[in-house]
């Protein structure tokens, strides 16, 4: 029974906490399923199911199978979440009987009224603890389901909460026919109850078929003969695809996807420098900033002092020259300079980049604070296309995004990929082996600067202005996130990493689909990068060299366990006998 | 600090034309280097003149403003000795250092609002002064040592560059946990107590209570901070962690504790710090750490990173180039709102510090993973 306690412990802190930094009550607003459940509830007891589950799997012991005992892992889950309840309404009398408000304006009556359920503050407890003690039981159950049955139970569960979460994206896509919309949502927002009910039960009958399948169809597609009518299918399903947002998403939607494809853009050019090279750049915002000003002068009308105000596709050379002469800039100085001293420097070129955009001394360029603005958007014959209407301009985004995928695919086996890869590894050994590390830095610095400057360019086309405050320091550390997240050096990963962060939980400066996590996001932010760099340093979807570098050691250490090794006494580890 | 290049004797082909290679980035350097000197000069004469013909600021002004560079950069330095120590020890950059610092101040805003409204903050300036100081001391060691615990201890032997990228992850949540509990608008310290916001005459030169009261705690924690690190045994455990953790270990000491004890160090001295910036500045937000943090970062490497007197001379004299260097040399180039470039200054002094002299002013002591 140690382990319900310490996970009670855990979730109380854990509960109080999320009740404490205001994320809980700010959630409370957004409804999920119409009466029943809103997200505060869902992020609170969610987190209690949690740890019930991890409170339920006995001691990780790799000698031993492991094994459940239904009513036992049941009472564990029980136990942790009755505990964790009340940790939590411990939280709450506090709260409710000091007024912290003053330096605390988050525990204030407000919050009680979320945690107690609007009722009286006894009962309101009472209710808290057992909603806890159950979400703690259900988490355990859940666990000790046979393998079957928990898909299906998964399948269920992600199905509704996926409805009710992506609502923005359910009604954007069913626009065409607002009455089926209000079916399906209440009027203030969340799922109805009886169509989560029909949700669910069709995902729970329907999971399961479907096992399998997708194997089965990416084989026949694999095997299939060139021109043969399964081919012709798939390039069918894929130009549908390209139709989407054009016809059916909605402007929010693709406002969405444009976001999405630009950190795509900057997360597979900071990939480059990052996950290729190896080389942590902090400062890569600099080079967005440099195609975003170099189009703005180039192309506005307004810029203050340099207006030969070209089209965007002829501006376009200029400002890749220009991103490639700047990457070359801050590539040089730091050539010599060692990993954390690159980070910091780098980060240090940003700033400087970002305060001169915005002083004084350059306003007669750069039009300070006030930015530049009218900047026309892309020319595509007798139009122009801009950020207002986005279900065109995502398709420029888009472009770039397979543009910069393919250099990406195209130079990670490229002499020069090899290159990075064996600097990467150990900067020494490949000098000794005939890797010119300089060229190699530098190609990546300027590769890495030109794809960014592509993202600039279109932001600036989207936008139609560009003022300093896109530009900040947060901007590459959540490009540094994305590309983590996702999986350094991995092109998919990347891609992921953009679909999940951004789009998901949203970019710096724009929302994403749950646009209630604007407040949180950065911490969200930070605990999934050090929650990513404890646990699954590789990322989401790791590249196949990188995963094998990360867990060389206790593949090796499998090794020695599977050849049934004994302990070694003495403290030495690895190398088998 | 450079990574050691294979020097091959420039007899064959193939060195030679890497000898080439090398003399083109040399060069830039180069090229960096002279432009950075012919700038500083030429902006030198310009304000000199400037002086001399009456213009800009009066000797009073520029003896204020020398006053309070030298006060930042004493705090920036006692920041940069929790940088200095870790790197010291562990090897990497703990990003999140700038928010111990910040919960430091945060929490110590309480106390001194909770004194001030009791009446105890004028009645008795030092005490309360003494409370904020032990609470941010408190807060940012506990916050320093809880984070090494969370999220670097797991990470001992992981690659360089995994506990750099966790850093900033703490940092971002830190933040964000300030930001939520806090709120995200500026928290306001009471004014100086007493009349310690006073002019104090020494030597005939009327400095401001708080300035000498920030520099002289610096003084203080600083030698508190070199016997501690010199003269005790912890301090000789530490030395000897950051030589080799290894053979550190082999000769009996707990190299795990002695990591904490680093943490423990550099968190309270950010604490100290956090007092230094509640009579500076007074005014604090979540996002209070961030520059300053980079700044320490910036004065532990410019005098050596490893090296703790070292860390107190960068602070002090970035806080000077900071503080002084956009009047004293961009003001000459004829630039106009000098001021906003501070800190655009300090990132490039930052740059041209690793640029001219790598190792630092007083040149870095490094563990044996480093120096091969």
């Amino acid at each position: 029974m140690r382990r319900p306690v310490k996970y009670g412990i855990l979730g109380g802190i854990t509960m109080s906490f999320l009740a404490g930094i205001g994320m809980v009550e700010s959630f409370a607003d957004r409804m999920l399923i119409d009466p029943v459940l809103n997200m505060g509830y869902l992020v609170l007891y969610g987190i209690v199911a949690v740890y019930g589950n991890m409170a339920a799997r006995s001691e990780p012991n790799p000698l031993e199978e492991p094994s459940y005992e239904k009513g036992s892992s049941a009472l564990a889950g029980l136990m942790t979440g009755l505990i964790a309840g009340l940790g939590a309404a411990i939280f709450v009398v506090l709260v409710d009987s000091v007024d912290m408000t003053r330096y605390f304006p988050n525990f204030r009556p407000e919050l009680v009224e979320v945690m107690t359920f609007g009722l009286e503050l006894i009962p309101g407890l009472v209710a808290l603890i057992a909603v806890s003690g159950a979400a703690g039981a259900v988490g355990a159950v859940v666990l000790g389901l046979e393998a079957s049955r928990r898909h299906r139970v998964a399948a269920t569960v992600g199905w509704v909460l996926g409805f009710a979460l992506f609502q923005v994206v359910v009604t954007d896509i069913l626009d065409i026919a607002p009455a089926l919309a209000r079916v399906f949502y209440a009027p203030l927002g969340g799922l109805e109850w009886y169509m989560a009910v029909i949700i669910g039960a069709v995902a729970y009958f329907l999971s399961g078929r479907s096992k399998g399948k997708a194997k089965s169809v990416i084989e026949t597609v694999r095997t299939a003969e060139r021109w043969s009518g399964v081919r012709w299918s798939v390039y069918a399903f894929a130009g549908i695809a390209l139709l989407l947002p054009w016809l059916v998403l909605g402007g929010i939607v693709n406002e969405l996807l444009i976001n999405v494809f630009l950190y795509v853009l900057m997360g597979l050019g900071l990939n480059i420098v990052v996950g290729y090279a190896g080389l942590l750049d902090l400062g890569y915002v600099a080079f967005f900033a440099v195609g975003a000003y170099g189009t703005a002068l180039l192309t506005s009308s307004l810029s203050p002092t340099v207006t030969p105000e070209l089209s965007w596709w002829v501006a376009l050379p200029f400002v890749v020259g220009l991103a490639a002469i700047a990457g070359l800039l801050v590539g040089t100085p730091v050539i010599r300079m060692r990993g954390d001293y690159l980070a910091i420097v780098t980060l240090g070129f940003g700033e400087i980049v970002r305060i001169l955009l915005l002083s004084d001394w350059l306003v007669p360029y750069f039009g300070g604070s006030q930015g530049i603005r009218q900047i026309p958007g892309i020319q595509v014959g007798p139009w122009e296309v801009s950020g207002v209407d986005p279900q065109y301009f995502v398709y420029f985004a888009a472009f770039f995004a397979g543009l910069a995928a393919f250099i990406s695919y195209r130079a990670q086996n490229s002499r020069v990929g090899r290159a990075w890869a064996a600097m990467r590894e150990d900067e020494d050994v490949a000098e000794a082996i005939g890797v010119s590390t300089v060229k190699a830095k530098l190609l990546a610095f300027i590769t890495g600067a030109v794809v960014a400057s592509f993202a600039g360019a279109l932001f600036s086309a989207k936008v139609g202005a560009v003022f300093t405050n896109s530009f900040d320091v947060l901007v590459s550390l959540i490009i540094l996130v994305v590309v983590i997240v996702g999986g350094m050096g991995s092109i998919p990963g990347v891609i992921l990493g953009a679909f999940v962060l951004i789009g998901i939980l949203g970019g710096p400066k724009s929302p994403g689909l749950l646009a209630e996590f604007s407040e949180y996001k950065l911490l969200v932010y930070g605990a999934l990068l050090i929650y990513m760099m404890l646990k699954r340093p590789e990322g989401l979807w790791p590249s196949a060299r990188r995963s094998r570098e990360l867990h060389a050691d206790e593949l090796t250490q499998d090794a020695w366990l599977d050849k049934g090794g004994d302990f070694v006494s003495d403290g030495e580890q690895g190398a088998p006998a | 600090m450079l990574s050691i290049h294979v020097t091959t004797p420039p007899t064959t082909e193939r060195s030679s034309s890497r000898r080439f290679r090398f003399n083109w980035v040399d060069s830039f350097l180069w090229f960096i280097r002279i432009f950075a000197i012919i700038t500083i000069v030429v902006g030198l004469t310009g304000s000199i003149q400037g002086f001399l013909a009456g213009e800009g600021p009066s000797v009073e002004q520029w003896r204020d403003l020398f006053i309070s560079s030298v006060s930042t950069g004493a705090m920036y330095g006692l920041i940069a000795l929790g940088y200095s120590m870790v790197y010291g020890v562990l090897g990497f950059i703990n990003f999140a250092h700038g928010e111990v610092f910040m919960s430091g101040i945060m929490v110590g805003w309480i106390s001194a609002t909770l004194m001030f409204e009791n009446g105890f903050w004028d009645a008795n300036p030092f005490a309360a002064l003494a409370v904020i100081l032990l609470v941010a001391m408190f807060t940012s060691t506990l916050v320093a040592v809880v984070v090494e615990r969370i999220a670097y201890r797991p990470l001992r032997n992981a690659p360089r560059l995994i506990p750099l990228i966790t850093s900033i992850g703490v940092s971002f949540f830190l933040q964000y946990v300030f930001a939520g509990l806090f709120g995200v608008g500026v928290n306001s310290y009471p004014p100086p107590p007493g009349n310690l916001g006073n002019d104090v005459i020494i030597f005939g030169v009327p400095i401001e209570g708080t300035k000498i009261l920030v520099i002289g705690v610096s003084i203080l924690a600083m030698i508190g901070l070199w016997f501690f690190v010199a003269r005790t045994k912890t301090g000789r455990a530490m030395r000897a962690v950051a030589e080799d953790k290894e053979i550190a270990g082999l000769m009996g000491i707990n190299v795990d504790r002695t990591i904490v004890t680093t943490f423990a160090v550099g968190g309270a001295m950010a604490g100290v710090a956090g007092l230094l910036w509640a009579l500076l500045f007074r005014g604090v937000i979540f996002t209070t750490g961030f520059l300053p943090g980079i700044k320490a970062f910036t004065a532990a490497v410019m005098g050596g990173i490893g090296n703790l007197p070292g860390a107190m001379l960068g602070g002090v004299l970035l806080g000077l180039f900071e503080g002084m260097g956009p009047l004293l040399v961009l003001d000459g180039l004829g630039i106009p709102a000098v001021s906003q470039l501070k800190d655009a200054v300090a990132f490039a002094a930052l740059i041209l510090v690793l640029v001219f002299r790598p190792s630092g002013l007083l040149g870095e002591r490094l563990g044996s993973e480093d120096r091969v």
